[in-house]
Order: structure tokens, then sequence, then C-alpha cells
């Protein structure tokens, strides 16, 4: 096999069955402080949030997730680590939602996510999120990812991503997955 | 809400002889994110660099964070040829590494781009790097290169789409 095969993808592709489906997906028209995903099906094993965002107006501040609009901080812990290009570290917010970074403008460094909200059907546990998260700007950012937990059985049917300063910019944007289970 | 099925395989290259970068090119802008999977070998020591589009100009810059068994560091590099998606998790002799790279957004042409990647080397030490390419162009190749010495036969990349709803 060559070393530089130069494939073409599109002579390459294939369709199959997978069990990753794409459920809905919001791109911001205006700058805007919050975004939910609301009656989310139910026939998923677990969920993936998949953005890239900036906030419009602060360049390195964070971005909260909230469950069923359950805004109550002592029903969620958060743990994280993180890079700043300089330093490592390590945090909790104590009983605080799940967070990370928003980015700093869609233009010249917006921060991606993956988050992964696991067993969100199941009402025989807490629900734990995991997340990676970061950006860069050729000169400053943050790579960060956590643990965190919603201390709540309910099966969750909602969620929220929210700037708690200043609002996600325009062309930000988030899709939400479902993953199936056999 | 609407629901497709997703996270498609675009293309798998598994080297028969070893070399010293992996092209995708020609790649689709029907979906919304990429994600490259490899499992990778090479000389101990190795850094995996990424760029796109064929540039190699000083546009690229990550953040990382890592570990090396004993200490947890962060680092950056700024105006680089491309993107260092490992810093701790080198590439050793062994299958011992793998990495999963995602490409957010890569066919829009508003934004720059940033990815977020996992390295591992259980051996040597793991990785999250955050990576930005300064060009708002979609995203159509991907080259995966070593900075010194070559991947090794047997080294596995995959290349799959995520289209949105």
């Amino acid at each position: 096999m060559s070393p530089i095969l130069g494939i073409l993808a599109s002579s390459n592709y294939q369709r199959v069955t997978s069990s990753y489906y794409s459920i809905a997906t919001t791109t911001l028209g205006t700058a805007t402080a919050s975004v939910t995903f609301s009656s989310i099906p139910a026939t998923y094993t677990h969920l993936q949030i998949r953005a890239l965002t900036s906030n419009a107006s602060y360049a390195s501040t964070s971005a909260s997730l909230y469950l069923n609009s359950d805004t109550t901080a002592a029903n969620y812990r958060n743990h994280y680590l993180y890079g700043s290009g300089s330093a490592a570290g390590s945090s909790t917010d104590g009983n605080s939602a799940a967070n990370g970074v928003m980015g700093s403008g869609m233009s010249t460094g917006p921060a991606a996510w993956v988050i992964d909200l696991l067993d969100y059907q199941n009402t025989n546990k807490y629900k734990t999120i995991r997340l990676l998260n970061g950006y860069d700007t050729n000169g400053a950012g943050y790579v960060w990812f956590g643990s965190n937990l919603w201390m709540n059985t309910n099966a969750v049917s909602s969620f929220t991503i929210t700037a708690p300063v200043g609002t996600f910019a325009i062309n930000s944007s988030f899709a939400l997955y479902g993953i199936k289970g056999a | 809400m609407a629901a497709g099925s997703t996270y498609t395989p675009i293309a798998t290259q598994t080297l028969g002889s070893a070399a010293a970068s992996v092209t995708f090119s020609s790649i689709s802008g029907s979906y919304t994110d990429l994600v490259l999977i490899l499992n990778a070998s090479g000389s101990t020591g190795i850094n995996v660099l990424m760029q796109f589009n064929g540039d190699t100009g000083t546009n690229y810059s990550s953040t990382t964070l890592g570990g090396s068994g004993t200490t947890a560091y962060s680092a950056r590099f700024s105006n680089q040829t491309s993107i260092e998606i490992n810093y701790e998790g080198y590439l050793d002799s062994g299958f011992n590494t793998n990495s999963i790279i995602n490409i957010q957004n890569y066919s829009n042409s508003t934004t720059y781009k940033t990815t977020l990647d996992r390295f591992n080397n259980a051996g040597l030490g793991v990785d999250a790097v955050v990576g930005l390419w300064r060009n708002t162009a979609p995203i159509t190749s991907v080259v995966l290169k070593t900075h010194t010495g070559t991947f090794a036969t047997g080294s596995t990349f995959s290349l799959y789409g995520i289209a949105a709803a």
C-alpha cells in the first residue's frame, strides 16, 4: 500500500447501518444566552452533544450544563482537569453544574465540545457526564475535561447549556446525537 | 425531532509498509464533524503532526494537557506549521498508541477550525490537545505525519463523518 494513498473519500464511501443517530441541531442566528434540547426521545441508551461555540463578549468564560431544567446547584457535582498552555490544574466547583470553556470568537478561536451523557434513560441511578472541551487562539486557550454528576434518578428529557456571563455568539452550533444499545 | 443514522466510515488506511505520512483527500463536505481514529506504531519518541488542505504555513497552534505518569503539564505551541496532536503519548515500537481526533464543523466557511483529540500510550503518557487551524476554508484533506521517522507497517487510520440533523 502506498504510504500516501490520497484516498478519494467519495470512491470509498460506504453506507452502513450504525447505532449513532442525529437527533437535533441548533445553529445560532443571533447571540443567545442559553440553548436547550427538549423532548429528547427515550429511544437511545446514551447521548452525545457535539458543539462549536464562543462567547460573544468575553474571551474565556465557562458555560454550564443542566439537565431537565434543574438549576439547583446542590443537585450537581463536578471535577475537572485543565491545561492553560502554561500550567495543568485540577479543580471542583463542589455542588455545581458541569462546565467547560466557551471559546474566544467564532472566527478566531471557537471552542469545541464533545459531551457524553451516559444511560440517560435509566431511572435507577444518578446521571454522569464526561466532557472533552477546549479552544486555542494561537497564543491563548484552554483544553479541558471533566466528570460531572446530576444527583437525580429521573430519566433525562432535556439538556441545557447556558452562558452564565454574556451570550453564545452567532454561528455557535450545537448538535445532539443518540447512541443505541444492543 | 428528526433523527438519522450517522457516524459513517469514509475511509480506512492500514499501512502495508512504513510511511512518514498518511493522507485523506477529497473529503466530502456532506458531514458536520470528522472523527479520525488511529492505532499506530513507530520508533519511540515520535510525535504525530496534522495538517489540512496541504497548508504548510505557520497557521496552526495548539494547547496541550498531559501526564507522563509522574507529572501533569500543559504546553502551548503557536504559529506552527502543523497541529502537534500528542506530547507525552509518543509513538513506540509496539501498537500501544491510540488516538481519537475530533475535527469540528470542518466544512463550514465562516470559522477557523478547532480540533480536539485524546492521545494515549499506556506505557508513556496521555494527552488531551485542542488545536486551531487559522483558516476559514472547508477542510477537504487531512495529513497525519511523523515529526521524524515513520509510522510502522500495520498502523491503522480510520476517518468517519458525523452529519448533524
